[in-house]
């Protein structure tokens, strides 16, 4: 069971300047949840790619960032949300080097690599949520 | 967060020195103002430092390609200098794939593997 903190920042994908904004933001919380460099990176990463996915597939979103915890780990978990089209195919949007956009293909695929954890659902009526979360100290 | 990034002529080379936050649309431009400039002044070498940025993704790095390739075919060599650590241990676990494109460690050595390579054409893997 993931816990997450009441405290979370909100941010709205409206715009390239607001997929900076998401990137410094999670960034900022991941280094004082008191993650490495490399896990600040990777999360920032990850960001980037989602909050540009929503912005070039769906016309833009929201995202949230915040602070969970499972038993004695800390993490980060980001949420990317929007209300376009959605995935027709999930599998095929994961793998390496599909892009229906000006991408490298590597969004999706890449965000879940570089996340402990990752989901993608579905919403009603239409649009997705993408969820990443990444642990303190682990490899 | 806007504006343009500089581009110095430095005799034959093209150094860029990336020191702002990448957007997308800033991306593109550099792309373009630097075969504007190649294609202005004939430069042989680009050199492109981005020890100042903190973040790689899919869309930076197919930028950063993009510019190798227009610039070699209007005949300038681009090496890509600086990249932080964790830039690269990300770009890895990305899945980026840079074929043929040139890096070094340091403006330095940069200027310094452009100048090996001058007026030499070598196979490019």
């Amino acid at each position: 069971m993931v816990w997450s903190n009441p405290e979370h920042e909100h941010y709205d994908v409206a715009s390239q300047e607001d997929v900076v904004r998401v990137r410094r933001a999670v960034q900022g919380y991941a280094e004082r949840l008191g993650f490495s460099v490399l896990d600040q990176t990777r999360l920032m990463t990850a960001a980037s790619e989602l909050a540009r996915n929503a912005l070039v597939h769906a016309g833009g979103g929201e995202a949230t960032v915040e602070a969970v915890t499972r038993g004695l780990q800390r993490g980060l978990q980001l949420t990317l949300q929007d209300h376009g089209p959605g995935i027709p195919d999930l599998e095929l949007a994961l793998r390496d080097g599909y892009s229906s956009g000006d991408g490298l293909g590597l969004g999706l695929g890449g965000a879940q690599r570089l996340a402990h954890e990752f989901e993608v659902e579905p919403l009603m009526p239409s649009g997705l949520r993408v969820v990443v979360r990444r642990w303190r100290g682990q490899p | 967060m806007s504006g343009q990034i500089p581009l110095l002529v430095l005799g034959d080379t093209v150094l860029i020195t990336i020191q702002v936050d990448l957007h997308d649309r800033l991306a593109v431009q550099l792309r373009d103002d630097l075969s504007a400039l190649l294609a202005r002044r004939g430069c042989s070498g680009v050199l492109i430092d981005i020890s100042a940025l903190d973040l790689v993704d899919s869309f930076i790095a197919r930028q950063l390609a993009t510019m190798a390739a227009t610039a070699r075919l209007m005949g300038a060599r681009t090496v890509i200098v600086g990249m932080q650590p964790a830039v690269a241990i990300t770009l890895v676990e990305l899945g980026v794939n840079w074929p043929g494109l040139l890096t070094a460690l340091n403006v330095e050595r940069g200027l310094a593997q452009l100048s090996e390579d001058h007026g030499v054409e070598q196979p490019r893997a």
